[in-house]
């Protein structure tokens, strides 16, 4: 899904000749930058009027081992007003790998490079705080580099683990210090969905100086792809998101499937698309559920959570699963969908929606919960996009960025729909976007239903990308030969790299992939919407009390199989 | 049961009698036939009640309808591991929990559950009436606080040392309204005896809530406060402070202060019946034509202790009510809601019924 539009080539005279270099034949238009100009270029990017690229979308690592500049920083850039995206390679040696740090360019690089230090060494001069993120502190080497032996196993002990020490503001008369208090909250508390550790220094109630450790469910999923084949990749995108395991089928199937150049047949678009509304009404409703239930509202929690029950119960008609569902498969679906599957679609449009407005009865107009939530934890729709914002946090901003709208996939140009947008940026404008995009969820299925489902086959009817069906694969000698070399050698997707993106529930949801032809991933980079809303935390609830933060980690819809992969 | 009753005043004498063996048979059985059997189902119609609420279906398994659920908990707490951490204030930890529970268990003697003794030497439904009734409610509802602020510090736990502080700052704030709120239905009144409040209402013809509904009003909100309930449950506000002052407490101490909780919400309740809903009283006391609702065909009074028990139902489902509709406050905007409303509202309050005391 290349863009229609390439980026002007700007250039200016400033940039010596061969410093920055249009890569030719790419899916996005991509430059190759020397990263003594790196600075000066994405300034230029970001804030030039024929450029505005806005939102540094994601950085990540590649690692070549075989070239004389081993690694490569690739940064992706996304300009919001113009709609355009634009890749920067900036390659470094083994023995210098240095870049210079962006954080005063774009606040998203900050977790972004510490991500790119951790797995691959680069060092990035500038950063104020350039340690490990996802793995533990006594790691030794940096795990996604080509030659680290993905079988190998650590020891790591207690003694070795950095202790974060927030720094309260400078220049407060001394006597309000011996006040103050540090608390741990997390990894085992129950606000905490999911285990992240917030370190807060404490001022009576009033969060003075905090500081944010993740990492504690890093299961090296990007590593485990490059030791997998392409399909056997696919549970574990399950796991990455777990709110809405099937969107994330649906991104990783894509990437791979435009690699491949062939597209899903017709049921199985029309199948995703449907589930994937779903799945997104179920990732609303945890996300609000939970934010509700840290405000003390716990009757609204279990109303949020009966419709992901049901949804469930329709996600396992299908594919035999609840949580990791894995029905996506390279080329279409695992299975057919089940015979009811109208019935069941048409019979959760109709119980879905009472549960939505009996907790926007209970709860929208309600004077405590409008005093917990209206102003708490507010961002800027501007300053939401430096820190990386996407997805329904950035549209309770005000910055209407939908990847369904901008760029559409599947079949959400072909329904009419909403982008609800909001302006508070706080807690309750999350809340409220939430619940605006349930109801158009529920739209678009209802509108798709009425079409109808389309007939035919849900998996491409390619040997080469498909398993055979069961009765061929025991009767047919080449069905037979077909299936051995799909389970041993796996898909065989040509070379090439390719960033495809889809609105996941919780932002742009992006996998970037590089293929070298065989039969297992090069590299996967997961762009997860939620490590850049997870960076920006500390920022949100420096001021405010511990219930402000509390309150607002639910709204961020943080999940931690994703944050840390 | 009269003939035994008989029997043990004849053979004690008439002033341990009455003095000694009646009350200690009546605390025995407001305690162990009253209190704490309400206490257990009350947990269990808590979480019934939530369940009905919030869309399942709440404890089933125990019993029928889950009915042996509070027997298999209190099994439960009393056999589990009485963990001390090791870095706690032994002493504090230890009388934090008896000091949230054995005040308010002390309240209920001067409760009037029902009518006193018709005749001269009978026996009344109260274990014990005094002329301070309303002063000693006032006094002992204060201690609690204490065990708490104990039991938060001497965890040596952050979480809990927090969940203290909130609630010392909460409960000094609330008594405060609470405390001029009772002095309505007591300038009303003219007494400090809770039986003597009850009588003044079936004389006035009208239960205080009529007249003091801004006053009853103040003393909910400030009870619900008191006992640390949604939407003032921010001491053990659990997706903040974990579990806020009991985050230490394991077994029978975490039992006590559960128990001491809805010991609390029970002692609430009763003196707000006691003092705004006219207590034993029928509805509309002085409607002549309602009088077959005294239920006096029950012996010994027994209808007014019915009508009690459903006043105390409908608030106790109340309380239950908010837990299942509110979030919870932020500690700033409790403290607002405190100071700014709640003590000004029950200050105007006491002066305007001053003023009716004086002029009408």
């Amino acid at each position: 899904m290349a863009p229609t539009v390439t980026v002007p080539t700007p250039l200016p005279e400033k940039f010596p000749e061969g410093t920055v270099v249009e890569q030719e034949g790419m899916d996005q238009p991509t430059w190759v930058v020397q990263r003594e100009v790196l600075k000066d270029l994405a300034l230029e990017l970001r804030d030039g009027p024929e450029t505005q690229f806005d939102l540094m979308l994601d950085l990540c690592g590649t690692d070549y081992p075989e070239r004389d500049q081993r690694f490569e920083a690739v940064y992706h850039l996304y300009s919001l007003p113009r709609g355009e995206r634009l890749r920067l390679k900036v390659p470094v040696t083994e023995d210098v790998p240095t870049l210079p740090s962006l954080i005063d360019v774009w606040k998203a690089c900050d977790w972004f490079e510490r991500e790119a230090w951790d797995m691959f060494g680069l060092r990035f001069d500038g950063h104020p705080n350039l340690r490990r993120i996802l793995t533990h502190e006594a790691f030794q080497g940096h795990p996604l580099r080509k030659d680290y032996d993905p079988a190998r196993r650590w020891i790591l002990t207690e003694d070795k683990i950095y202790r974060p020490h927030p720094q309260p503001p400078e220049g407060e008369d001394d006597d309000d210090i011996f006040e103050r208090m540090t608390i741990n909250i997390g990894p085992s508390h129950p606000a905490m969905h999911g285990t992240f550790r917030v370190v807060a220094t404490l001022d009576g109630e009033t969060i003075v100086a905090s500081e944010v450790e993740i990492g504690y469910l890093h299961r090296c999923f990007e590593k485990m792809a490059e030791t997998h084949t392409w399909q056997q990749v696919i549970p574990y995108t399950d796991r990455l998101n777990y709110c809405s395991s099937f969107i994330n089928n649906v991104a990783y199937c894509k990437t791979v499937e435009t690699m491949l150049g062939i597209e899903a047949p017709p049921r199985a678009v029309w199948a995703r698309t449907i589930l994937s509304e779903f799945s997104r009404i179920m990732d609303h409703c945890v996300a609000n559920g939970s934010t509700l239930v840290d405000a003390g509202a716990l009757t609204n929690f279990w109303y949020m959570f009966q419709p992901r029950e049901e949804i469930y119960g329709l996600l396992e008609a299908c594919s035999g699963a609840r949580l990791t569902v894995s029905y996506g498969r390279i080329g279409g679906l695992s299975a057919d969908l089940p015979p009811d599957f109208e019935a069941r679609c048409r019979r959760l449009l109709e119980i879905i929606p009472p549960f939505i407005d009996d907790v926007d009865g209970l709860i929208a107009k309600n004077r405590i919960w409008l005093d917990r939530s209206v102003g708490v934890a507010a961002i800027s729709g501007e300053e939401a996009v430096n820190w990386g914002w996407t997805g329904p946090c950035l549209r309770a901003s005000g910055v209407g960025y939908d990847v369904r709208k901008a760029h559409p996939y599947d079949l959400y140009d072909t329904v009419d729909w909403e982008v609800p947008i909001f302006h508070g940026g706080d807690v309750h404008d999350r809340y409220r976007v939430r619940m605006a995009e349930i109801r158009q969820s529920l739209s678009i299925i209802r509108q798709l239903l009425d079409r109808g489902m389309p007939e035919g086959p849900v998996i491409v009817d390619d040997p080469h990308i498909a398993l055979p069906s069961k009765e061929a694969c025991y009767n047919q000698m080449e069905s037979m030969i077909y299936h051995f070399k799909l389970i041993m050698d796996g898909i065989q997707v040509p070379p090439g790299e390719r960033y495809s993106m889809v609105e996941g529930a919780n932002g742009e949801l992006g996998f970037y992939i590089v293929s070298d032809g065989g039969g297992k991933p090069y590299r996967v980079k997961v762009r997860p919407p939620c490590f850049p809303m997870m960076s920006t935390f500390s920022r949100l609830i420096e001021g405010g009390t511990v219930s402000d933060a509390v309150v607002s980690l639910g709204g961020l819809n943080v999940i931690a199989g994703e944050l840390e992969r | 049961m009269s003939g035994l009753l008989a029997a043990m005043l004849e053979a004690t004498g008439p002033t341990l009698f009455h003095y000694v063996l009646v009350p200690l048979i009546k605390i025995a059985i407001v305690l162990f036939a009253g209190v704490l059997p309400l206490i257990m189902y009350l947990v269990l119609a808590e979480r019934k009640v939530l369940g009905f609420m919030q869309a399942r279906v709440g404890p089933n398994r125990v019993g029928l309808w889950g009915l042996l659920q509070p027997i298999a908990d209190v099994m439960k707490l009393l056999v589990k591991e009485d963990v001390v951490p090791r870095r706690a204030v032994r002493w504090a930890f230890v009388l934090g929990p008896c000091l949230v529970v054995a005040p308010a268990f002390v309240i209920f003697s001067v409760i009037p559950f029902g009518p006193p003794a018709a005749t001269e030497g009978g026996i009344s439904w109260f274990v014990t009436d005094i002329n301070v009734a309303l002063l000693m409610v006032l006094a002992l509802a204060t201690l609690p606080v204490y065990g708490i602020i104990l039991g938060g510090w001497g965890s040596n736990s952050k979480f809990s040392l927090l969940g203290g502080l909130r609630s010392a700052a909460q409960m000094i704030s609330y008594e405060v309204p609470q405390g001029f709120a009772l002095v309505g239905p007591l300038l009303l009144a003219g007494t400090m005896s809770l039986v003597g409040i009850v009588e003044a209402q079936r004389d006035l013809g009208m239960w205080f809530i009529v007249p003091q509904f801004v006053a009853f009003f103040v003393f909910l909100v400030a009870g619900v406060a008191e006992s640390n309930r949604n939407p003032f449950d921010l001491p053990e506000a659990e997706s903040e402070l974990v579990a806020g002052f009991h985050t230490e407490y394991t077994g029978i101490r975490f039992a006590l202060f559960f128990l001491g909780e809805y010991a609390n919400m029970i002692v609430v309740s009763s003196v707000a019946v006691t003092l705004f809903l006219g207590g034993w009283l029928r509805p509309f006391p002085s409607v002549e034509a309602l009088s077959f609702l005294d239920l006096s065909f029950l012996p010994a009074g027994l209808g007014g202790v019915v009508w009690f028990s459903l006043k105390l139902f409908v608030f106790l489902f109340v309380y239950i009510w908010f837990r299942g509709t509110f979030p919870r406050y932020r500690f700033d905007q409790l403290m607002a809601l405190g100071w700014k409303w709640m003590i000004p509202l029950a200050l105007v309050n006491l002066f305007l019924t001053g003023l009716v005391k004086v002029w009408v």
